[in-house]
């Protein structure tokens, strides 16, 4: 099995294609609905972002409350879709991987595609099992969303399969659903 | 006349929370191995593994199947000769949102749909049912939003062909895709009014999934399936777990469908008391 490590230089991730399975280390950051909309807010005021998207990885997550004794609660995958739309300017600003669940829009695809990034599904419906692999969870931003909040995970061999390489061949495409 | 006090439900929604969240139904653990038996693609047994394996770890760990704990719905069915002391939908809320709090479930509810907000953990959705007897039986659905957002509903003309509603339903799956968690069950509601045909595709998910199935039911999953959509939407015999209909009487103008689709984390748990 392909292991990879953060933060994804395109080196990291040019050999990777859709369908492969992966396992990644190092950091990424949750980031889903509402969280997609400040951030994007933020890069069309020019503000400082509350992490440096350049060759990161975001993970759509909104995390149950931790319980007492863990790192995390259950930590599973959220439809990516919803993001499409936030999706490209983010590509544009340096985010480099994607992990969520399901199907992306062909515009999300294009804008992979021009900047080279990648998406990866994880288990979907699988956030027990997922929390296995985060060995380190910290809010860094925006708390007054509550789970919708940016987290800053530390994974170790978090499970991934390709979903979209940065050659725009995606996994999704050709499936009975699209 | 028999009488209980609120408190009683409160504690009784508690428990609830703990059981629907932590410890996947029986009957779809059981669906969900005997698909893994059948299924021959690669990628589709290692899903389905993962997702055998999440429910074990769950329970294990007391740990929430799913990060979506859901919109809590509750069912509740009181007997006409019960008399509660206290107020039945407070209690039945401050249950639900001490619950969620207490094994450390998420806050997904926002007070005001449009004004948005800090998420909280209640309230729950609330569907009552007067029954006969002195008892109250509570059931709890925690039901996810990606899934849910899949949810549909069409006014069919009276004139309609099964063909026409097979399709409309089949269509659904479809277009839910790989998005919501396949494999789903599907809750269907046939008949009624719309809120009514509505309710009853989200009350079809309680019905147990090895229960005896209906030759509509075996035939729209066995459709369903032929999609190869598969776990995920990544391949495989396995789109749906199960078909579960739900009808009732209509008018003679109309003839309202509903479809409900539940990912295959279809958590619940029910207490008579």
């Amino acid at each position: 099995m392909k292991i990879i490590n953060t933060p994804l230089d395109f080196n990291k991730i040019k050999f990777l294609k859709a369908g492969q399975e992966v396992l990644l280390s190092g950091t990424i950051y949750t980031a889903r609905d509402q969280a997609h909309k400040k951030l994007v807010q933020g890069i069309q005021a020019r503000q400082t972002l509350p992490f440096n998207l350049v060759d990161a990885v975001i993970y759509y997550c909104g995390p149950t409350q931790t319980p007492r004794g863990k790192v995390i609660g259950s930590c599973g995958p959220t439809t990516s879709s919803r993001m499409d739309t936030f999706t490209g300017s983010m590509l544009a600003k340096g985010l480099r991987g994607m992990i969520g669940k399901g199907s992306r829009s062909v515009e999300v695809r294009n804008a992979i595609k021009k900047h080279k990034g990648i998406y990866f599904v994880t288990y979907a419906g699988c956030g027990a099992l997922l929390s296995k692999y985060v060995k380190c969870a910290q809010q860094i931003a925006y708390g007054e969303l509550g789970p919708e909040a940016v987290f800053k995970l530390e994974v170790e061999n978090f499970p991934l399969i390709v979903a979209i390489d940065y050659s725009g061949n995606d996994i999704y495409k050709g499936t009975s659903a699209l | 006349m028999r009488q209980l006090k609120a408190k009683a439900i409160t504690q009784a929604i508690v428990e609830l929370v703990k059981r629907a969240n932590f410890f996947l139904r029986k009957d779809v653990l059981f669906a969900l191995r005997q698909a893994n038996l059948r299924e021959k693609n690669r990628r589709a047994k290692t899903i389905l593994k993962a997702i055998l394996d999440n429910a074990a770890y769950a329970r294990k760990e007391n740990l929430a199947i799913c990060q979506d704990t859901g919109m809590p719905v509750v069912f509740v069915q009181v007997g006409q000769d019960l008399k509660i002391s206290g107020n039945l939908k407070a209690a039945i809320n401050q249950g639900i949102a001490a619950g969620y709090k207490k094994y450390a479930l998420r806050n997904s509810i926002v007070s005001d749909p449009l004004q948005r907000g800090k998420p909280g953990f209640s309230p729950c959705v609330i569907h009552a049912d007067i029954v006969s007897g002195n008892k109250i039986k509570l059931t709890l659905l925690p039901k996810g939003f990606g899934c849910e957002n899949k949810s549909l509903l069409k006014m069919f003309k009276p004139t309609a062909s099964l063909a026409e509603i097979k399709q409309f339903i089949i269509e659904a799956v479809k277009s839910a895709g790989p998005d919501a968690c396949p494999p789903y069950i599907i809750g269907v509601g046939i008949g009624g009014t719309a809120d009514y045909a509505a309710q009853m595709s989200k009350k079809a998910l309680l019905i147990k999934l090895s229960a005896k199935h209906s030759k509509l039911e075996k035939d729209l999953l066995k459709q369903i399936n032929q999609t190869g959509l598969g776990p995920m939407g990544l391949g495989g015999k396995t789109t749906a777990l199960a078909v579960n209909i739900l009808t009732y009487p209509t008018h003679i103008a109309g003839l309202p469908v509903s479809v409900n689709i539940s990912c295959h984390a279809l958590r619940s748990a029910e207490i008579v008391l």
